[in-house]
């Protein structure tokens, strides 16, 4: 399944202010966009079952980290990452705190560089494109790469609808139709059935675990390749927890999911690989199954047993 | 354990001895002793306000201009529409001068300055901005653009003065609450892909907003009351203006002048015109406070 009709371009298509040129070409093009964007949505294309076993060299990388460093101020935070993220699987990072384990999500959609005084070098190839070369806008890098984060954050101001709307709005995508999208990605969220009848009202009058699908719904708007969650279940109960668990099985149809998680019951549930991280290091990754019952390495196996972490 | 005074049983561990019991007595008398005697000056100057200012008010009070006749008594010597008018014309300039750059500029220390040394510079200089007395800004203003280019008073210069005094209030405050937006706020919304200006625009600014009012409202009322930085600046009218560019009037300046007049009638109007410029304040600061319930940050 292809993920967008032309990724290598995609990425060069992005201009600094992040609009994109209304000449007609890319209008249609734009067009083009947000009609694959629908149907990974909607979910209508056949998406094939990526690999459920997390068999080797079953699916494509969609993303590729490389000899990725990256630091706060002096501190080295990541020491040489080399990973890769396959196309339409779920992949855990677990680790104990301070492993850098958001850190490393965090580099993949240049978000790490937002904090004052931190850097990352290396390569991250999204489809082969690396989003750290001079000549990418890192806000085009974003809206292909969605992130949630730990804490519900729906925007205060906002109604369920903007919240939604906003990914559409915030990235001065095309509008029209704009009901249609916002409900799909509610869809796309799981959330429409409970909030169809109070769309107007406060993003943050909702439930903590409707809040999280909810910002889940809004980075779906945008139409991303790839969702990076941080620890996206640790402020919720069990209940809501298991609901955005069977919402990451069935995004991970349209998306590439990568989760940060300190639940390593949740990495074992959702998760069709698993990266062990430690001490800003990549100690071990391959299929979840593996990594739980006969890692290759002691730390490793001494961690999912629970001897420290 | 507990002494012979204290209630026996298993509560007694717990129980505070006499000693305390006298010492926190004491304390509690002593801070509610210091708490009215803050109050008496507070609720006198209201009583002395509406005692003597409610009898100036009528409806020609407020409908008609002072006539500058001040001197012989029994004859007309009118309101203080022309005050009342002045001071929300030269507040209003003020305001739409000091509000979008005092918001400027803390939108640029919180988002882009940060921790740069010139954001600490900047910081530096609005919190000497603050201490500065009014009067010096009118001075300031004297000296740059009515010495200085030879000019007259002007409404719009009292304005200038005005809006130099409000400018480190709105951005002080505006720094607060733009630092109160959560930072997961602003993360998302580029996490999404949007440029950092149209998160400042769409996201940041509009959940600071009501807490920003607050601030503004505060600033507004401070300045509504300010007399010096007018009274070389802006001077003093008797006849209504619209014309920012010549003498105007203004409640403080007018109270300024009259309570210093020999008739006992224009001082009876400086007493009115104190009630007035005090009632438009406190429902500035109540609107404020409104505004401040519905803030979503506090």
């Amino acid at each position: 399944m292809t993920l967008t009709p032309d990724p290598g371009s995609k990425v060069a298509e992005m201009d600094p202010e992040g609009r994109p040129e209304v000449s007609r070409s890319e209008a249609a093009s734009a067009d083009a966009l947000a009609a694959d964007q629908r149907t990974r949505i909607t979910g209508e294309a056949p998406a094939p079952s990526a690999s459920e076993a997390g068999g080797e060299g079953a699916a494509s990388p969609a993303v590729q980290v490389e000899g990725l460093r990256a630091y706060y101020g002096d501190s080295m935070q990541l020491k040489g990452i080399d990973i890769e993220f396959r196309a339409n699987e779920v992949t855990a990072i677990i680790g104990p705190s301070g492993c850098g384990k958001s850190t490393l999500i965090r580099c993949i959609n240049r978000m790490h560089e937002e904090i004052p005084g931190a850097r990352a070098e290396g390569r991250v190839l999204l489809e082969g494109s690396d989003v750290y070369d001079p000549s990418v806008d890192v806000v085009a890098v974003r809206r292909a790469i969605g992130m949630v984060f730990q804490k519900p954050n729906p925007f205060p101001t906002m109604s369920v609808f903007d919240n939604v709307a906003a990914g559409l709005r915030l990235t001065a995508r095309r509008r029209e139709n704009l009901d249609h999208k916002v409900e799909q990605a509610l869809r796309g969220a799981g959330l429409w059935e409970e909030v169809s009848d109070r769309l107007g009202q406060p993003g943050i009058g909702l439930s903590g675990g409707q809040q999280q699908r909810l910002c889940i719904a809004r980075s779906l708007a945008v139409g991303p390749e790839v969702i990076l969650m941080d620890e996206p279940c640790s402020a919720l109960d069990p209940i809501a927890t298991l609901k955005i668990e069977e919402l990451i099985a069935e995004l991970k149809q349209r998306v590439t999911i990568v989760i940060v998680t300190h639940n390593m019951q949740q990495a074992a549930r959702v998760a069709d690989r698993t990266a062990f991280m430690l001490s800003g290091e990549l100690v071990e990754v391959g299929p979840t199954e593996t990594i739980f019952t006969k890692p290759t390495d002691s730390r490793t196996e001494e961690y999912v047993t629970g001897k420290f972490g | 354990m507990s002494t012979s005074t204290q209630p026996t049983g298993a509560l007694a561990r717990f129980a505070p001895s006499a000693a305390r019991r006298r010492r926190d007595m004491l304390a509690r008398r002593v801070v509610l002793a210091a708490t009215v005697l803050a109050l008496v000056p507070l609720v006198l100057i209201l009583y002395y306000l509406v005692h003597k200012g409610i009898g100036a008010w009528s409806p020609s009070f407020f409908t008609s201009d002072p006539t500058g006749n001040t001197f012989f008594g029994g004859s007309k010597i009118g309101g203080v529409k022309s005050a009342i008018l002045g001071t929300i014309e030269m507040v209003a300039l003020a305001a739409a001068i000091s509000i979008p750059i005092g918001i400027g500029v803390a939108v640029w220390l919180v988002e882009y300055g940060r921790d740069s040394w010139f954001a600490h510079t900047v910081r530096f200089f609005i919190d000497v901005m603050t201490g500065v007395p009014s009067i010096v800004f009118g001075l300031f203003v004297y000296i740059v653009l009515i010495v200085g280019t030879g000019s007259s008073y002007a409404g719009y210069k009292g304005s200038i003065a005005l809006a130099l005094l409000m400018l480190p209030i709105v951005t002080r405050s505006a720094e607060v609450v733009l630092l109160l937006v959560p930072n997961g706020l602003r993360e998302s919304a580029l996490a999404l892909g949007a440029p950092r200006w149209r998160v400042i625009g769409r996201v940041v600014l509009p959940t600071a907003l009501p807490g920003m009012l607050t601030g503004m409202l505060l600033a507004v009322a401070r300045a509504a009351g300010e007399t010096a930085p007018l009274l070389f600046t802006a001077a003093a009218a008797n006849a209504t203006t619209l014309n920012l560019g010549a003498f105007m009037n203004s409640l403080p300046v007018q109270i300024y002048n009259d309570i210093t007049k020999p008739t006992s009638a224009v001082v009876e109007r400086a007493w009115g015109a104190a009630l007035t410029l005090v009632l438009m304040i406190l429902i500035l600061n109540m609107v404020a406070r409104l505004l401040a319930r519905r803030n979503r940050l506090a």
